[in-house]
């Protein structure tokens, strides 16, 4: 067909393609227009990305890559957010850092930024375990009571948070009850005497005859973490056993599991997590939730 | 309207009429799709940050992701911190190409259900990983994450992870024949079991360069044979926290991207 003049549709007045299918014939309509326009435009607007953004990287074996006239980077964008972010915080993060924390308590400007700062924390880092408020679950103690096991001063609070509870950090307070049945110390008999002393301290129905066996044998295995009043022993973390308040629960049977194999529970330590003016607002906040001391 | 048709229309009769013309013609458009598919292959450590601290997984945190993919957690976790503000003051640092470079399948994922979890290692204690994964509401009233309770039960099965680790061995995760050989050792003694834990810290030291990167005790507070929350709580723990940020320097060019 070559050389021969294009044929043209009469009805249509367009060129046809030449191929013929039982008396069929195609129309060689072009592209329509607009369809050319965004085909092009859209070459010249990645042409443009090319040169304005980082687009190509350095040749096989080599670092890098075009940066672009712009010399956008995400990763320096957030690192001048979080600098701007500081910036906007660091004069009231300063205060709250190097001022001592009772002396933020009788500021009251300063003990409401530190109120709100520490909740949103409370919220994002500690809620997971003690719940919303502190209001604690089995394991994880309630930090909106007043009882404390390492301390409810402001910067026992705060050492707590810093450092954590048998967290791995080598400044973590750290405590460990021996494991008396699993560890075989003790006798199951004598474990079951001990709980039932424990329940006649804490006030709670015992059997009596056990409970006088159980004892003795207290004196000589737990008052030197409980104390022989079983009040507890905060620098060991020591819980007052003759008190409502438990951690994993009061009831013979737990308290038995307990004694078993204790929990040793732990608590992550934050210092590497959050920055110093968070923490502290975080030590404020636990303190207001009720019991701070 | 009639124009004249162009030069490759005029001549594209050649191609139809010579089947050996075609196909050279269809092997060249064939790859040039190709080419732009596989030379960004040729760029991945281009694409990975130098960083110090990064290991492989040990056997039972290998163990623990296998379980993480077969439940589907990154269903509804990701693993992948933006560059962005908000992002990094709530889960920590962005995360880093280096930090999933061991990764096979990767598990950035894709959505945000539940929280991310690309630095959760750490930040609860095992105790609570454990009472979360059997009843995640017992501890987080609003939670909709559906229970595991029975990992607990489950003991773990460590019968194909050497093939695993030979496996990845060959995708260029840096396990020695000795990691390998001594993987279901390693994975009982992570556990809290009476294996030899120094064989277990040294490997696994050198391959990170540095010390204390293996967390060794009995993560579901169970003593014996791992179970499956035990492999699980490990991979966990390790999440985010290979990485030393305290020899990385974000502000350098090369790690400006």
């Amino acid at each position: 067909m070559t050389g021969h003049s294009p044929e043209i549709d009469p009805h249509t007045g367009v060129e046809t393609t030449g191929h013929e299918w039982d008396g069929i014939k195609e129309l060689n309509n072009p592209l329509p227009r607009w369809w050319r326009f965004v085909f092009w435009a859209s070459v010249v607007v990645a042409i443009g990305y090319w040169i304005l953004m980082p687009a190509w990287p350095a040749l096989p074996g080599l670092q890098g890559n075009t940066t672009g006239v712009l010399q956008q980077s995400d990763r320096t964008d957030v690192a001048s957010d979080i600098a701007a972010m500081r910036q906007d915080r660091a004069a009231l993060s300063a205060r709250l850092a190097a001022v001592d924390a009772s002396t933020i308590l009788r500021d009251h400007d300063l003990s409401q930024l530190a109120l709100s700062l520490g909740e949103s924390a409370f919220g994002d880092n500690c809620a997971t375990c003690h719940g919303a408020g502190g209001r604690g679950a089995k394991g994880f103690p309630r930090l909106a009571d007043d009882v404390w096991l390492w301390g409810g001063k402001l910067e026992e609070i705060e050492r707590t948070l810093r450092y954590g509870i048998r967290s791995g950090h080598p400044e973590t307070r750290t405590s460990e009850m021996p494991a008396f049945g699993r560890d075989e110390l003790l006798p199951q008999d004598q474990i079951e005497d001990l709980a039932q002393y424990v329940m006649q301290k804490s006030g709670q129905r015992a059997d009596a005859a056990a409970a006088m066996r159980g004892q003795p044998l207290f004196e000589t295995n737990c008052v030197s973490c409980h104390g022989s009043d079983l009040q507890g022993d905060r620098s060991k973390g020591a819980v007052n056993l003759t008190d409502k308040d438990w951690i994993y629960g009061g009831d013979a049977a737990t308290i038995r599991r307990t004694i078993y194999g204790p929990r040793n529970g732990v608590m992550p330590a934050w210092v590497d997590r959050l920055d110093p003016a968070t923490i502290r607002a975080l030590a404020i906040y636990v303190h207001s939730l009720g019991g701070g001391e | 309207m009639a124009t004249r048709p162009s030069w490759l229309m005029r001549n594209h009769k050649l191609l139809e009429k010579n089947s050996y013309i075609l196909l050279i013609g269809i092997l060249i458009v064939v790859a040039v799709g190709g080419i732009i598919e596989i030379v960004p292959l040729f760029y991945l450590k281009n694409t990975i940050e130098k960083v110090e601290g990064m290991r492989p997984y040990t056997p039972l945190e290998l163990a623990g992701q296998n379980i993480y993919v077969r439940e589907g957690c990154s269903v509804c976790h990701s693993q992948m911190i933006r560059p962005l503000r908000d992002e990094v003051e709530r889960y920590g640092h962005y995360s880093l190409a280096a930090e999933s470079m061991y990764d096979h399948p990767f598990l950035w994922g894709s959505k945000r259900t539940g929280p991310d979890l690309a630095r959760v290692g750490g930040k609860y204690s095992d105790d609570w990983q454990k009472q979360h994964l059997i009843d995640p509401r017992s501890l987080v009233p609003e939670s909709i994450m559906p229970p595991y309770a029975f990992l607990d039960d489950r003991s773990l099965d460590l019968s194909t992870i050497q093939s695993q680790m030979k496996t990845l061995k060959l995708e260029g995760v840096p396990y020695t024949d000795s990691m390998i050989a001594r993987a279901i050792d390693d994975a009982h003694a992570q556990a809290g079991e009476d294996y030899d834990v120094e064989a277990l810290r040294r490997d696994y030291s050198m391959a990170a360069g540095r010390d204390n990167t293996v967390n060794v005790r009995e993560f579901d507070a169970v003593r014996g044979a791992p179970s499956e929350l035990d492999a699980l709580i490990s991979y966990l723990q390790v999440l985010g926290t290979m990485v030393d940020f305290s020899t990385y320097e974000a502000e350098d060019l090369s790690n400006q991207r």
